[in-house]
C-alpha cells in the first residue's frame, strides 16, 4: 500500500489506513481482498480526468451544486456579539442531505469495478435514501439496512427507498439502531463482497472508507471556503457541524485544516444529558477501541462491550464515531461538545424561526450549540455553520414531542 | 489509551505473569500429532457463558471426553460482525446474563482443570485491546490457553498479538478465506501459528446450502504455502460435511450446528442434557470422521 494522497491540505491517512494511531482495518479475512480492491479503484479514480468531469457534471446537474452559502442575519442578531453566522445548506442538495455528495462518488466507483449490486447502512435513512436514489439512476440493485427502531420514527424515508425501488431490509437485532444496521451490512458484504459494493455512509469503518468518504464530501468545505472569501473577503473564525460519525463535518472541516486560524467545532448528541449515560457523544465521554474494523473513540464499557447509544436524531445515534475526528480530537485541532436532544429541539425552532430553515434532527445539533460556542470566539466573528440536511423527514417524531408544548 | 494492541511494535509483547515459562505452544504441536499419527482433527465450539459459565464448562469437558482434538471457547461480543445469527444468539444470551470478561477467563481455567486438550479462545479484537495485548495473552495463559483466533484480526494488523501470543506460549490462529489471494495466503502462512483456520465460504458463521463448494481450491492453495495444519471452518453442520471437508484438509471446526442444537433444547434444559447432547455429537463426528475411506 502507497501512502494516500494528501488532499487540500488535510492530513493522513498513512501507509496503514491511519489518522494517527486511529483507524486501520479489523475486519473478517474475506474483506481484505475487496477492499485493497476499493482502494486501488479509488486511486485509479482520482488519477483519472474523465472521473472528476462526469462527478461534477453529477454533481451539478443531478445533486444541484454548489449549494448556497446563506447569510443568516436575524440568527445572526439573535446570537449578538456582533457575529455573522453564514449557513452551509446542504439540506438544499437533491434528497435533502449531504449523503448524496459521498453516495454519487461511490456508486461511479462501483460502476468502475464492475459491480451490479449495492448495500448501504442508514440511521435517520438520509444515506439511504442517497443509496437507493443513484441505484435507480445508474440501474443498481439495492439493499439498505436499517434498524426497526430507526424505520419507526424515519417511517418516511423508509417509505422513499422503497419507492425509489430499494430493499429495506429490518434490523432486529441489538439496540435495533444505526450499530446495528452497520454489523449486518458488513455481514451482508462479507457474504455478497465478490458481486457488490458497499457504500458506507459515513466517514467511519475500516480503511478506505473515512478517507474516501471525507474526500467526496469536502466538496462541502471547498465549495464554502471559496464562497466565505467571496462574501466576506477573510476566512471564518469558525466552522461549526454535528458529528455522529462524522461525514458532513468532515466535508466541511477538511478544506480548512490547513487553515490555522480557522477553529472547527463538531457537535455530537449529548441526548438526554451525559450525566445520564443515555447519549451518543463517543469523542466527548468514549474512550478508544474497535468498533466496525477501525480504532477510533467507542462508548464502551470495562471488557470493551459497546454501549447503546440514545439521541432523539437517529442519524447520530451511533456509539462510534471517525478515526480522522478521533485525531483532530487528540491534537486539539478540532473542538468537539455536546448538545442535548433538548437544544437540539431549541436549535430546530431557532433556526426556523429566524431564517425560515427547518434543518433536520441532526443539523439542529448544530445549531443548538451555537450560543456557547460563540460564547467563546472574539466579538464579530465570522462563523459558518453546516446545516446537513433538511428537516421534513422529522416531522412526524418532532410533532409528536412537540404536540402538548404551547407555541412560544 | 492503554497499553493498546502494540500492532507496530513487533516485540512489545512480554508482560509479566502469564506462564510460569513460555514453552513451545500446544495449540499446534498436538494438531500436527493427531495429522501424523493419521487422523482428522475434531475441534468443537462452546460459547462461554451461554446460557452460564457453569453450563459451558460442563458441555466442554464433556466434548473434550468424547473425543474433541481441541476445543474452540467464543468469548461473548456485543459486535460479532464476522458471525451469523446463530453465534450472535449464543453471545447475546450469555451477555444477557450477565457475563464479564474476567469471570470468562476463571471460567478457562477450571475447564483447563479438568481437561487436557489445546483451548483456543474466539475473541474479537476489541475485548483484548481494552485488556491490553500483553495482559490480555498473560491472563489468557494463566488461564490455560493455548491459542487465540481473532476473526476481525487481518494479518495487517497481527504483529503485535502475535508477539504477545508467542511471549505466553500460545498460537495466534489466523484465518483464509476463498477470497484470499496467493500474495495474502503467502503473508498469512509467514505469521500464523498453530493452524491456519480456512473458511470455507464467502460469508459469516453458520450454515447455507454451498458451504463445501470452495473449499477444495482454497486448502490447495494454502497447502502449498505451508506445512501448518489446516482446519475447516463455517458452516459444518453434519457428519456428512465434516467427513468431506476433512477430506481435503487436516481436520474441522464445528461451532454453528453445535450451539443451535443446545440451544433447540430450550432455556429450560439442564445442564446434564446439553452436555449428554454435546458429547453425542462429538461422538458422531468422531466416528464419522475416524471411519472415513482412507
Amino acid at each position: 500500500m502507497r501512502p494516500a494522497e494528501r488532499v487540500e491540505g488535510a492530513e493522513g491517512p498513512d501507509a496503514h489506513g491511519r489518522f494517527g494511531p486511529y483507524g486501520g482495518q479489523y475486519v473478517p479475512e474475506t474483506v481484505m481482498p475487496a477492499l485493497a480492491e476499493l482502494e486501488a479503484a479509488f486511486r485509479g479514480a482520482l488519477a483519472d480526468p474523465s472521473f472528476h468531469a462526469e462527478l461534477e457534471r453529477l454533481l451539478r446537474d443531478y445533486v444541484g451544486r454548489p449549494t448556497p452559502l446563506w447569510h443568516a442575519e436575524r440568527l445572526s442578531q439573535r446570537l449578538g456579539r456582533g457575529v455573522r453566522v453564514y449557513l452551509k445548506r446542504e439540506d438544499l442538495c437533491h434528497t435533502g442531505a449531504h449523503k448524496i455528495n459521498n453516495a454519487v462518488g461511490q456508486a461511479l466507483l462501483c460502476l468502475r469495478m464492475g459491480k451490479k449490486r449495492v448495500i448501504a447502512e442508514t440511521g435517520a435513512g438520509q444515506h439511504g435514501v442517497a443509496c437507493a436514489t443513484v441505484a435507480a439512476l445508474f440501474g443498481l440493485r439495492c439493499r439498505v439496512y436499517m434498524g426497526e427502531e430507526d424505520m419507526e420514527r424515519q417511517a418516511l424515508n423508509v417509505f422513499r427507498m422503497r419507492l425509489l425501488g430499494t430493499e429495506v431490509a429490518p434490523v432486529s437485532a441489538g439496540t435495533r439502531t444505526l450499530k446495528d444496521a452497520l454489523n449486518e451490512a458488513i455481514r451482508d458484504w462479507v457474504t455478497n463482497v465478490e458481486t457488490t459494493h458497499y457504500i458506507l455512509g459515513t466517514a467511519a469503518g475500516m480503511h478506505p472508507y473515512p478517507w474516501l468518504v471525507r474526500e467526496f464530501q469536502a466538496v462541502i468545505g471547498r465549495e464554502a471556503r471559496r464562497q466565505v472569501l467571496q462574501a466576506e473577503g477573510r476566512l471564518p473564525d469558525a466552522a461549526v457541524a454535528c458529528v455522529g460519525g462524522g461525514s458532513n463535518a468532515i466535508g466541511l472541516f477538511a478544506p480548512f485544516l490547513a487553515d490555522r486560524g480557522v477553529r472547527l467545532f463538531g457537535v455530537e448528541a449529548a441526548g438526554r444529558g451525559l450525566e445520564t449515560g443515555e447519549h451518543a457523544a463517543s469523542l466527548t465521554a468514549g474512550r478508544p477501541g474497535v468498533l466496525h474494523g477501525s480504532l477510533s473513540y467507542v462508548l464502551q464499557d470495562e471488557d470493551g462491550q459497546v454501549l447503546n447509544a440514545h439521541s432523539i436524531s437517529a442519524g447520530l445515534d451511533y456509539p462510534g464515531v471517525g478515526p480522522e475526528h478521533s485525531h483532530l480530537r487528540d491534537t486539539g485541532r478540532a473542538t468537539y461538545l455536546a448538545c442535548t436532544d433538548a437544544e437540539a429541539l431549541e436549535g430546530m425552532r431557532l433556526l426556523g424561526q429566524t431564517e425560515g430553515i427547518i434543518p433536520a434532527l441532526e443539523s439542529a445539533h448544530a445549531v443548538g450549540a451555537l450560543e456557547r460556542i460563540v460564547a467563546g470566539l472574539p466579538e464579530g466573528a465570522l462563523v459558518v455553520v453546516g446545516v446537513s440536511g433538511r428537516g421534513d423527514k422529522d416531522m412526524p417524531q418532532v410533532a409528536k414531542l412537540l404536540m402538548n408544548e404551547p407555541a412560544p | 489509551m492503554n497499553e493498546g494492541l502494540g500492532a507496530r511494535s513487533p516485540g512489545a509483547g512480554g508482560a509479566p505473569g502469564g506462564r510460569p515459562e513460555a514453552a513451545a505452544p500446544r495449540l499446534g504441536a498436538s494438531l500436527a500429532a493427531v495429522r501424523a499419527r493419521g487422523a482428522k482433527a475434531l475441534v468443537p465450539y462452546v460459547m462461554l457463558g451461554d446460557p452460564d459459565l457453569e453450563t459451558s464448562v460442563r458441555v466442554a469437558r464433556a466434548m473434550a471426553e468424547a473425543g474433541a482434538d481441541a476445543i474452540e471457547l467464543g468469548m461473548p461480543f456485543s459486535d460479532p460482525l464476522a458471525d451469523g445469527p446463530v453465534i450472535q444468539a449464543a453471545g447475546q444470551r450469555a451477555l444477557g446474563g450477565g457475563y464479564r470478561l474476567a469471570r470468562g477467563l476463571q471460567a478457562v481455567a477450571d475447564l483447563r482443570r479438568q481437561v487436557a486438550c489445546p483451548l483456543a479462545l474466539m475473541t474479537y479484537v476489541n475485548p483484548i485491546l481494552q485488556r491490553g495485548a500483553a495482559s490480555f495473552c498473560a491472563e489468557a495463559a494463566r488461564a490455560g490457553a493455548d491459542g487465540l483466533v481473532v476473526p476481525d484480526l487481518p494479518l495487517e494488523e497481527s504483529a503485535g498479538l502475535g508477539a504477545s501470543c508467542r511471549a505466553q506460549g500460545m498460537d495466534l490462529v489466523l484465518l483464509v478465506a476463498p477470497t484470499s489471494t496467493d500474495e495474502r495466503i503467502a503473508g498469512v502462512a509467514r505469521a500464523a501459528s498453530g493452524f491456519i483456520y480456512c473458511v470455507s465460504v464467502v460469508g459469516v458463521t453458520g450454515a447455507r446450502e454451498d458451504t463445501l463448494v470452495r473449499v477444495p481450491a482454497t486448502v490447495v492453495r494454502v497447502r502449498a504455502r505451508t506445512a501448518l495444519p489446516l482446519l475447516v471452518g463455517f458452516g459444518i453442520n453434519s457428519v456428512e460435511k465434516a467427513v468431506r471437508a476433512a477430506a481435503v484438509a487436516d481436520g474441522v471446526i464445528v461451532a454453528s450446528w453445535i450451539v443451535q442444537a443446545l440451544a433447540d433444547l430450550g432455556a429450560g434444559a439442564t445442564p446434564e442434557a446439553r452436555a449428554a447432547l454435546a458429547s453425542r455429537m462429538v461422538r458422531v463426528l468422531r466416528a464419522g470422521l475416524d471411519a472415513r475411506p482412507a
